[in-house]
């Protein structure tokens, strides 16, 4: 048992035992999540069409040369295992915020169009406007702020009801994704390659071109949502009782949005929108974690979890590869039916 | 003990839209003393109490808080000494009791602090007053209505704070449970001089209770002051338009409303109701 910090004089006191008990299996489930994302993070520097040990793999990250293994695991697995991690992170915390924010498991951005919009706006730059991947990468970050901001203006009228944003949201998505669908049917093959990327997320392809930008949005959103994590939380008790607790509810919401919305959309840039993955991560954390606290480093770990081990899976599991997106959408499909059925026999509205 | 803080409301508008709820209305809480605030439906009773908890900025006029301008505090400082419990509040899925009636400190904690000795004390208490200690370990989820308002006021007590406003917190309970949780706020008041601002809809129970009663009507203060000179036949037809004899409660003493409605009423020949 854990000794209980707080008033010695007092006798036993079963609320702070509660406390003291829940916040040690809280750590010891974050402890247990990172372990599994290094290790399969370790595991996929190592396993390929070559296996290198792990005495390899450390020599290459220490920059040694390495014959053969310097290059398949300097420039292919590690960037792209890195790239699974930060990804499955932002899409993680991404999804959470809003899921928390919004107090309904199908708000996450994937289903309200937000991922959806940089998928068009990258799809659109590849093969109507022919530019580079930098730009891709910019038109898909300004795509996804833009339609987020479009959401939030036709949801809203005295106020955002989260009901109504998530129809809406989801009626953008299904728009711009038939933009998608119509700019691939009239894509030249050699562009199909890289704009197919845009439909489910791959981390084919992945360099350290598409890490760092990616690393620099975690640094910088990653700890200002951290830092609102708190009011949200309070914020899932109605707006008002936030408030009296002492949360600036407006502000909150301002900044968990736009920061979210970031992480998102740099994430989309880099990988694609991995499906359902930001949609996932919220509940699977809430399962495991229990309700009442902060989810956004629990979903963190269980994102990057979620696209490494679907990473590979899609890679080796099967006769062709698969790029991530296709197993985490199988994965996801299943659970967004369940999410919609149970609503249903509960009679509640979404 | 708190009777120090004074909550003052001054020539208050209030509305929604281009719809005013609130016109221009005064009131001065007496500190260390229970008020209720009574009023037909859509009277605005429950905007004025969102405004006098800086939940709705006024239009004009303003509420001053020990003399401050309610609108102009810092959230989290207002938070320390006026709580509040909304109407519905709605528990996270999953909280257990314990948790919920925890977050009842937030604004006493600093970004990165611990949880201290003092928060886990005040959280005790609140469980204890509210006879809800032995939940704590509970799903809130799995509590029963009764159970449920009693956890949300452990939150508010959990809070400290020496104002507590409560929207109406007797709504869904039976009988013996709202006399339980204004039980419970008398205690409160007694016990710690909270002063104690609450919406109520039963005129007899906010007679019995109110040592100072407001009564609002289409917007507009209609009176102040002690139940038994507040609360009399003509004030209920004006207030509600509804006729009624107005008798000292035999437990009490304090006015009981009996409704006089177009049945059941013996021989008396109910007068027209003028509104």
């Amino acid at each position: 048992m854990t000794t209980t910090v707080g008033a010695p004089a007092r006798e036993v006191d079963p609320v702070a035992r509660g406390r003291a008990r829940r916040t040690a299996r809280r750590a010891g489930v974050i402890a247990v999540l990172a372990v599994l994302v290094v290790g399969v993070y370790a595991l996929s520097l190592m396993v390929g069409n070559t296996f290198y040990g792990p005495g390899e793999v450390i020599d290459v990250i220490r920059g040694e040369i390495v014959p053969g293994a310097s290059f398949t695991v300097g420039e292919l697995r590690l960037p792209r295992a890195s790239l699974a991690v930060l990804a499955g992170a932002a899409f993680g915390i991404g999804g959470v915020t809003f899921q928390t924010m919004l107090r309904n498991p199908l708000a996450a951005p994937d289903i309200i169009g937000i991922s959806s919009g940089a998928s068009a706006a990258a799809v659109l730059g590849i093969v109507v406007l022919e530019v580079g991947e930098g730009t891709v990468s910019l038109l898909a970050i300004s795509a996804a702020l833009a339609t987020a901001v479009l959401i939030y203006l036709l949801a809203f009228r005295d106020g955002v009801v989260g009901t109504r944003l998530i129809l809406i949201g989801i009626g953008v998505a299904a728009m711009l994704d038939s933009v998608v669908s119509y700019i691939m049917l009239r894509a030249a093959v050699w562009d199909l390659q890289t704009a197919m990327r845009w439909l489910t997320g791959s981390l084919n392809n992945a360099s350290w071109e598409q890490v760092t930008p990616l690393l620099l949005a975690m640094l910088v959103a990653g700890p200002v949502l951290l830092g609102q994590s708190r009011g949200l939380v309070l914020m899932q008790q109605g707006d008002d009782s936030a408030s009296a607790l002492g949360v600036r509810v407006e502000r909150t919401r301002l900044v968990s949005i736009v920061a979210a919305v970031a992480l998102i959309a740099f994430a989309t840039a880099a990988a694609g929108p991995i499906a359902f993955v930001a949609f996932l991560s919220g509940p699977i954390a809430a399962r495991i974690i229990g309700g009442g606290t902060s989810l956004m480093i629990p979903a963190a770990l269980v994102g990057s979890l979620l696209v490494l081990s679907a990473d590979l899976l899609g890679q080796f599991a099967f006769e062709n590869r698969y790029p991530v997106g296709v197993i985490t959408g199988a994965l996801g499909a299943p659970y967004l039916v369940y999410l919609l059925i149970r609503t249903n026999r509960s009679g509640g509205s979404l | 003990m708190t009777d120090a803080h004074s909550l003052v409301v001054e020539g208050i508008t209030l509305g929604y839209g281009d719809r005013t709820v609130i016109d221009d209305l005064d009131l001065v809480v007496p500190p260390g003393r229970i008020t209720a605030i009574v009023g037909a439906n859509a009277c605005g009773k429950s905007t004025l109490l969102r405004a006098m908890s800086r939940l709705l900025a006024p239009r004009g006029g303003q509420v001053l808080l020990d003399g401050k301008a309610l609108h102009r505090l810092p959230t989290k400082e207002v938070a320390r000494t006026l709580g509040l419990l909304p109407q519905s509040p709605v528990a996270p899925e999953g909280i257990v009791v314990g948790d919920l009636v925890s977050r009842g400190r937030s604004p006493h904690q600093r970004i990165m602090a611990r949880w201290s000795a003092e928060d886990s004390a005040a959280v005790s208490e609140a469980l204890r007053m509210t006879d809800t200690l032995e939940l704590a370990d509970r799903a809130v989820d799995e509590l029963s209505g009764g159970q449920r308002q009693r956890v949300w006021i452990a939150m508010a007590l959990a809070q400290q704070t020496d104002v507590l406003l409560l929207d109406e917190p007797t709504t869904f309970l039976d009988v013996s449970h709202q006399v339980d949780v204004l039980d419970l706020l008398t205690d409160l008041n007694r016990d710690r001089g909270t002063t104690i601002v609450m919406v109520l809809h039963d005129l007899n129970l906010a007679a019995r209770y109110a040592d100072h009663l407001v009564t609002v009507r289409a917007g507009k203060l209609h009176a102040a002051g002690d139940p038994g000179e507040v609360l009399t036949a003509e004030a209920v037809r004006e207030v509600f338009g509804m006729n009624c004899q107005v008798v000292p409660d035999a437990v009490s003493g304090k006015p009981l409303v009996i409704p006089i409605g177009r049945h059941h009423v013996g021989d008396l020949t109910p007068a027209p109701v003028e509104v």
